[in-house]
């Protein structure tokens, strides 16, 4: 399979991105530069992490004008695999591909550390390998990770399952004090309500692979790459 | 013409500096501040003559760029 890693400039996990795709799962990742018009050949996109145009205005503010953000619009429209990481996410929010916004860190802290996150839904293309209710330890790296919605926006997120990762305790429950940085209702990943685009806070591509001594990311690729796998047999069979 | 555009929170949502910098004023002595709220300050110049026009230009790059209505509200000021 061919991930695509969007490069936009101040963006800093792309090769972390294109080193799990390629390294770990043996498949082709392709950088795509942010003036890309173009997404054909790829079977699934990687927003990465990083401070996209020095985060100026709003974080993912400026990058989600780019040119590439047209031809993403339209892959994730017509059912493409979109996953947006930290920074990625951010971005996702801006371009309206996902709902909310971001808010700065209740601490004000940049808070880099590794947190528990309870997979709220195991029945997404991003979480189809993880067991529902698994807890997952990755790390967060963000000043503007505190996830808003509005009260409508959020009750609709809860009542289509599109809450698919929610920061927790190492035991699994979802606590305010396993809350690192004032999201609303713990929210740490949403997907939207057709399930094809994924945003999350925490940095799966940080922790997939033994070396690093923490596995659990990989879970999240290997999904994608097990959904994609899937998709390609039915398609192959219809 | 110049637009004079200020960007802050919306009112209910939290402003973490906004509060840290409230504790601060308290810590100073201010004992009269309260809801400070942070915000964002623009200064542009708009090539466009007509009011009417040039302000529903402005009104367009604040709903569609300089603020995110979702969290933000934005008031704007043109002058000559």
């Amino acid at each position: 399979m061919n991930f695509g890693v969007i490069v936009f400039p101040g963006s800093n996990c792309d090769h972390d991105c294109i080193h799990v795709i390629s390294d770990v799962l043996g498949e082709q990742a392709t950088p795509v530069w942010h003036k890309e018009t173009s997404l054909s050949g790829l079977d699934a996109v990687i927003l990465p992490g990083g401070f996209s145009y020095g985060d100026y205005l709003r974080t993912g503010a400026i990058a989600r004008f780019s040119p590439v953000m047209k031809a993403i619009q339209q892959f994730a429209k017509e059912g493409g695999m979109v996953i947006g990481i930290c920074n990625g996410f951010q971005i996702l929010l801006e371009a309206g591909l996902l709902p909310g916004a971001m808010l700065r860190n209740r601490s004000l802290s940049f808070i880099c550390r590794d947190v528990c996150v309870k997979v709220e839904n195991a029945a997404t293309p991003f979480t189809g390998c993880c067991e529902s209710g698994q807890v997952l330890k990755i790390p967060i790296a963000h000043a503007e990770g505190n996830y808003y919605t509005d009260p409508v926006t959020l009750a609709a997120l809860q009542a289509n399952a599109q809450i698919v990762f929610r920061y927790c305790t190492p035991e699994g429950r979802v606590t305010p004090e396993s809350n690192p940085n004032g999201s609303l209702d713990n929210i740490a990943g949403i997907r939207n309500a057709e399930g094809n685009v994924l945003g999350m806070m925490p940095h799966p591509e940080r922790s997939a692979e033994d070396a690093l001594g923490n596995d659990d990311g990989r879970l999240i690729f290997l999904s994608m790459l097990d959904a994609l796998k899937k998709a390609k047999l039915k398609a192959v069979g219809a | 013409m110049k637009a004079k555009i200020h960007v802050t929170l919306k009112s209910g949502i939290l402003d973490p500096q906004g509060k840290a910098i409230e504790h601060a004023l308290e810590t100073l002595g201010f004992k009269h501040a309260g809801n400070v709220r942070m915000g964002k300050y623009l200064e542009l110049d708009v090539n466009e003559q007509d009011k009417a026009k040039a302000e529903v230009e402005v009104k367009a790059m604040c709903e569609k760029l300089l603020a995110n209505t979702i969290i933000e509200e934005y008031r704007f000021e043109l002058t000559a």
